[in-house]
């Protein structure tokens, strides 16, 4: 009788978050063990929308399998299909003509803003707040019209290739860009006002989900839930592609180790990828957007590894090739799951209601987790 | 650190690891029974400190499995991949979640997809997949699902 009740043998009351609770943001289900309020285990229980992408690919060709990579982190499709083009290229050894990479880019950074944009207006509505859900959502929808312009998608994009894009940018690109980048400016200072700066806010953050650096190293926390820890994990800056290395920007550090810093790392992000777009929207150089490639792309035999820094953080993609044109193994190291393996442990002895902002500041998209 | 200086510094602790050429990264292969007290010994020499499990994986060579460790440091940032080859009817290898904690979810996620035995593992049960699919590992090549199986 008392297992039918969920409390165990040592009087604790099990429950469970999940799998369809809007806190989760998509279907990820949490056992919890609770002592009156506070949290004694977080046990995540993954799989509801597992579609083994890494099975998938096996059986894709090299142009083909970087399309199913637009539905695991959905969020950063663009960077998704970055990576698998840059592992490709990096096999084939494939030159990438410099309009290509600079658009590249471009469209990376719309995406991180677009993706903290929808984070920070979620995080907000988690803990109570639901105005900046549609403030979030106006600016978001903006980039998501650029986009649909240019890629033909809002959401799955698929525009980045191997070799280069899947065709120019639109005529009203650079226009629409410079528009959208001249009123968010000062959008993200609104933001603060509206939501930084609250009291009530700060005091739910402030000190909520400790995670120290060393713990976030040892659980393969990276993206900006490990920059709040003060782990400089950036890869951007530690392992440049693209054109990242000629370009002027910070890497953003907290040390707070809390829900605060997270969130602060990711506000000061949205500042660092305006400054970047600002610096490329006016020097697209002209040529060729995409590389002269073979129709059928063949890998040689071997293994190659590509990281990328998505809005969550490293996304590695690790290819097995025996030669021919489809992978022998993939692999997708997702930031998503390397991040939820550190909720147990920042979650444990802090009250229920807390897990709510540990969860929104680590950001997890579950398609990413569950691949 | 560069590989060359990697390379004999890790040679002078495990004289029997086997290295691979015209890797990206330094490229190492070693026995099971080998990986444990190399892994603490990459976690904790103070001139090589991989404190950062990036990626944990595997691949089915259909003969035998192959354990693939890609480890960072975030001190000198230098890069390393350890592999381990494992007995395909029998794989099992010990568990390095006591050294970096990440290990934890991966090796469980190993476990189910490939069905490789992690020994002394602390919580050594499905994750992903539902209840009932103990045994069948859809990762290995001889993997069929009458009913699921997508071929394209």
């Amino acid at each position: 009788m008392v297992e039918e009740l969920g409390i165990t043998t040592e009087g604790d009351l099990q429950i469970n978050v999940g799998p369809q609770h809007p806190a989760t943001h998509g279907v990820l289900h949490l056992i919890l063990t609770l002592n009156g309020e506070t949290i004694k285990k977080v046990e995540p229980h993954l799989g509801y929308i597992h579609r083994s992408i890494e099975k998938m690919c096996e059986s894709l060709t090299y142009r083909q399998f970087s399309y199913v990579t637009s539905r695991m982190d959905y969020l950063s499709s663009h960077i998704n299909n970055n990576a698998c083009a840059l592992v490709v290229e990096k096999a084939m050894q494939i030159e990438v003509p410099e309009r290509a990479k600079v658009i590249r880019v471009l469209v990376d950074e719309l995406t991180r803003i677009a993706s903290h944009e929808l984070w920070w207006g979620a995080m907000a509505m988690d803990l109570g707040a639901f105005t900046p859900f549609f403030h979030a959502f106006r600016e978001r929808e903006s980039i998501n019209d650029i986009m649909e312009e240019t890629c033909g998608a809002r959401l799955t994009m698929n525009y980045i290739v191997p070799g280069g894009l899947m065709q120019d940018i639109h005529p009203d690109f650079q226009k629409r860009v410079k528009h959208f980048i001249q009123l968010y400016k000062s959008k993200i200072d609104e933001y603060n006002e509206m939501v930084t700066g609250n009291i009530i806010f700060q005091n739910r953050m402030k000190g909520v989900g400790i995670l120290s650096a060393e713990d976030a190293i040892s659980y393969g926390v990276t993206g900006p839930a490990a920059r709040g820890s003060g782990v400089s994990c950036d890869v951007r800056k530690m392992y440049p592609y693209e054109i990242y290395d000629k370009l002027d920007f910070n890497e953003v550090l907290e040390t707070g180790c809390d829900s605060f810093a997270r969130y602060m790392v990711r506000i000061r992000e949205m500042n660092e990828s305006v400054k970047i777009i600002e610096q490329l929207i006016d020097n697209i150089p002209e040529g060729d957007y995409q590389a002269k490639t073979k129709a059928v792309l063949k890998l040689p035999k071997g293994e190659f590894y590509q990281r990328v820094e998505t809005a969550r953080g490293e996304l590695g993609v690790y290819i097995v090739s025996e030669g021919g044109t489809t992978p022998y193994r993939i692999k997708f190291r997702s930031p998503g799951f390397s991040n939820l393996s550190a909720l147990d442990h920042m979650a444990r002895g802090s009250k229920l209601g807390d897990l709510v902002a540990m969860m929104g500041t680590l950001d997890l998209v579950i398609p990413d987790i569950d691949r | 650190m560069q590989i060359e200086e990697l390379k004999i510094k890790i040679t002078a602790l495990f004289p029997t690891v086997v290295f691979e050429e015209g890797t990206q990264w330094l490229t190492l292969n070693i026995e099971p029974t080998e990986w444990l007290p190399l892994a603490k010994q990459l976690r904790n020499e103070d001139a090589l400190y991989f404190d950062f499990l990036t990626c944990l994986t595997c691949v089915d060579w259909k003969t035998h499995l192959t354990m693939v460790y890609h480890l960072d440091s975030t001190k000198y940032r230098h890069t390393i991949v350890v592999k381990v080859k494992l007995d395909a009817a029998k794989p099992e290898i010990e568990t390095v979640s006591t050294i970096w904690k990440t290990a934890e979810f991966h090796e469980r996620e190993v476990y189910e997809m490939f069905g490789v035995n992690f020994l002394n593992h602390p919580d050594l049960r499905l994750l992903i997949l539902p209840d009932g699919w103990e045994g069948k590992n859809p990762l290995r090549k001889d993997f069929e699902d009458p009913i699921n199986m997508i071929r394209l």
